[in-house]
């Protein structure tokens, strides 16, 4: 039996969960627990998981900063972004029914970006915390711009992408133009920014992200049945009963909302929203709700490990955990469409 | 469009017109305001006592005549991409061709410590042929066959991860950030001809085969299957034009850094103005990119004087609203 059925007693309310989307999504979330564990225990200095418990959780632990203070932070800074991302890819992939599409290609990416090294470059006189604002505020601009600028009597797929390519080569010029005028100083900052680094993630930061991760990622799961029929062309979709046109928009919202938060606190990690819903179809199966979850979870897997092996194997230096994502998903990357092919 | 041969020779005159120009416009403007008859005198009654004879020769000229090398390239070889994909966004900088360049020559400077730029320009070749035959392949192929979205977002994908690859670069290597930076946006400044030199032979061997395959070309633009009832060797072509390509990109990009949509927009007008025949449209294009690449030059001097902003940065912002404008006339029909 490949159905785990629920169903009240007339029957009026059923529930079917796919059998192979439980077993993905729990052994999904289980991996992603045991790196979590992992990266507490690794670092300079390496502890063993029973010291990491008690640090965690007792006050009064030898290796409390490290593990409460530096790692758990991180860690879970990490792991929201990752999800965020990979989700927002999901949604973004399933919108434009194109597997190439991702957040940080399509523009979504370049507008925080730009709003970020404007405020690096400029806006010194206001203190740090108001970066992650200004990056979504940014995201969300240039997102609502693709939108208008692809209205034609209504929003196609295909210009929504072409759009947010052109628009992601001006918005890349514009930050461009701002790290050659500024100071050096600031363009080492910004660069490393650009990248994509937890670096120095802290609480604050964690609770920053938390709200927007709480309110979006379970809003996208309970559109996870419309998301499917967006899947189809536009009149099929219509025909199904599906306000088309107004889920378009309210997903859309969801995946720049998700993404521009995550690029807000980790800076343009780039291939994650890409990559992710590509390894969860393997892993997840072809449920939409499982392929949201499972693309949470490797995102959040992604970006962990990225982060583990740039503050691990390079010590003492500290390399964003972008380049690595890069590095792994580019690869991965071209293998998937290679084998896309046929 | 112009339709008898006359008109069109009249504007192609008008265009080799507009690059002189704009040629003598990039050397006459800048910090150092000069009369017309001091450029030509410095161009032809050169005295080295004189200091803005000296500018003339030592600064301006080098950067006009790259402007002119690296603008009628990329338009050449952005109208040959367009012809041989017959798709209208295709272009160098759009399918990752510029990116990848870009990646190579990053890669050979921070490992390999050349420095003498004939050893980068094979670097820059490779990169640019990688990129290339990557989108080409995972773009053109499978079930939806010549999906100019598809190529798009390949190359757009490509593109990121160039990119990427090469701010990681950057970031490991931080002391030549500066210098590269500058670069990635693309400028035309401080290049000498001596830093040219290898790469002139290179580029006029590019452009007389082009020549030579003209008709081939407007072949090209047919059906594959009609091409090849002509009598097209309809492989061989594509590989020579992608080589073509590949050097007229990728030398540009080693000279002058990413300078996006001059590949795009130039052709496009080019055909606007004379149609589908090639042998107007290849001229035409060359003159035009260099007469734009001139402008986007002398014009990247005035905005924040006296810093200069980079010319890729500029052509990219000019070239954005002309590529929506494409996007959303060509794609319902996509």
């Amino acid at each position: 039996m490949s159905h785990v059925l629920l169903r009240n007693r007339s029957q009026s309310l059923a529930l079917a969960f796919h059998r192979r989307t439980l077993i993905g999504c729990a052994l999904a979330l289980l991996a992603l627990s045991g790196l979590l564990l992992l990266s507490l225990c690794l670092g300079s200095s390496v502890l063993t998981p029973t010291e990491v418990f008690s640090a965690a959780f007792q006050a009064d632990s030898d290796h409390r900063f490290v593990v409460h203070t530096l790692r758990l932070p991180r860690a879970l800074l990490a792991v929201l972004v990752g999800a965020g991302l990979g989700v927002s890819g999901a949604v973004l992939q399933q919108l434009v029914r194109n597997p190439l599409a991702s957040p940080d290609i399509v523009g979504v990416t370049d507008g925080a970006a730009v709003a970020a090294v404007l405020f690096l470059a400029w806006g010194s006189a206001l203190s740090l915390d108001w970066l992650p604002p200004l990056a979504i505020a940014g995201a969300l601009v240039s997102s609502a711009l693709i939108y208008g600028l692809a209205w034609r009597g209504g929003v196609l797929p295909i210009r929504l992408v072409l759009v947010g390519i052109a628009l992601a080569a001006a918005l890349k010029a514009i930050t461009t133009l701002v790290l050659v005028m500024s100071p050096l100083s600031t363009t080492v900052r910004a660069y490393v920014w650009l990248t994509g680094s937890l670096y120095g993630a802290q609480w604050q930061d964690v609770g920053g992200l938390l709200p927007w991760s709480l309110t979006l990622l379970p809003l996208t799961l309970l559109f996870a049945r419309q998301l499917g029929l967006m899947g189809m062309t536009d009149s099929h979709a219509l025909g199904l009963g599906l306000a088309v046109a107004r889920y378009r928009l309210l997903l859309l919202v969801c995946s720049v909302g998700l993404a521009g938060s995550a690029v807000a606190f980790a800076g343009g990690i780039g291939f994650v929203g890409l990559l992710a819903p590509h390894l969860a179809r393997g892993l997840t199966g072809q449920t939409m709700v499982g392929r949201l979850i499972g693309s949470a979870c490797t995102g959040a897997a992604l970006v962990l490990i990225a982060d583990l092996i740039g503050r691990t194997l390079f010590l003492p230096q500290d390399l964003p955990a972008g380049i690595f994502v890069s590095a792994v998903g580019a690869p991965f990357f071209i293998y998937l469409l290679y084998r896309r092919r046929h | 469009m112009l339709h008898t041969p006359f008109t069109k020779s009249l504007a192609l005159s008008g265009c080799l017109l507009l690059t002189l120009v704009t040629g003598f416009a990039s050397i006459a403007l800048g910090q150092t305001a000069m009369s017309l008859d001091t450029v030509w005198q410095a161009l032809f009654a050169y005295d080295d006592s004189v200091v803005n004879h000296i500018i003339v020769r030592a600064n301006r000229l080098n950067r006009a005549v790259l402007a002119v090398l690296v603008g009628s390239s990329l338009a050449v070889s952005g109208a040959l991409m367009q012809a041989l994909t017959r798709n209208a966004l295709a272009s160098p900088s759009l399918f990752g061709i510029n990116a990848g360049a870009l990646f190579f020559v990053a890669l050979a400077f921070t490992f390999l410590s050349l420095t003498s730029v004939s050893q980068f320009i094979w670097f820059a070749y490779l990169g640019a042929a990688v990129a290339g035959v990557l989108v080409y392949v995972l773009g053109m192929s499978g079930p939806a066959g010549l999906s100019p979205v598809r190529i798009v977002l390949a190359g757009a994908a490509m593109t990121a991860l160039f990119v990427a690859f090469t701010q990681g670069l950057l970031i490991l290597n931080q002391e030549s950030l500066e210098g590269i930076l500058y670069w990635l946006g693309g400028s035309v400044a401080g290049t000498s001809f001596d830093t040219m030199k290898p790469f002139v032979p290179f580029f006029l061997i590019a452009l007389f085969a082009t020549a030579l395959l003209v008709r081939q070309i407007n072949l090209m633009m047919l059906d594959e299957a009609v091409a090849r009832s002509l009598g097209q060797r309809v492989l061989a072509t594509r590989l020579a034009l992608g080589a073509i390509v590949v050097v007229l990109a990728g030398g540009s990009v080693a000279l002058a850094g990413m300078i996006g949509f001059i590949g795009l927009i130039i052709p496009h007008l080019a055909r606007g103005l004379f149609g589908r025949d090639h042998r107007w449209v290849l001229p035409a294009s060359a003159l035009l990119g260099a007469s734009l690449m001139l402008g986007a030059d002398t014009l990247s001097r005035f905005i924040v004087p006296p810093q200069e902003i980079p010319v890729g940065a500029l052509t990219a912002l000019v070239g954005t609203p002309f590529f929506i404008i494409v996007a959303r006339k060509r794609s319902p029909a996509l």
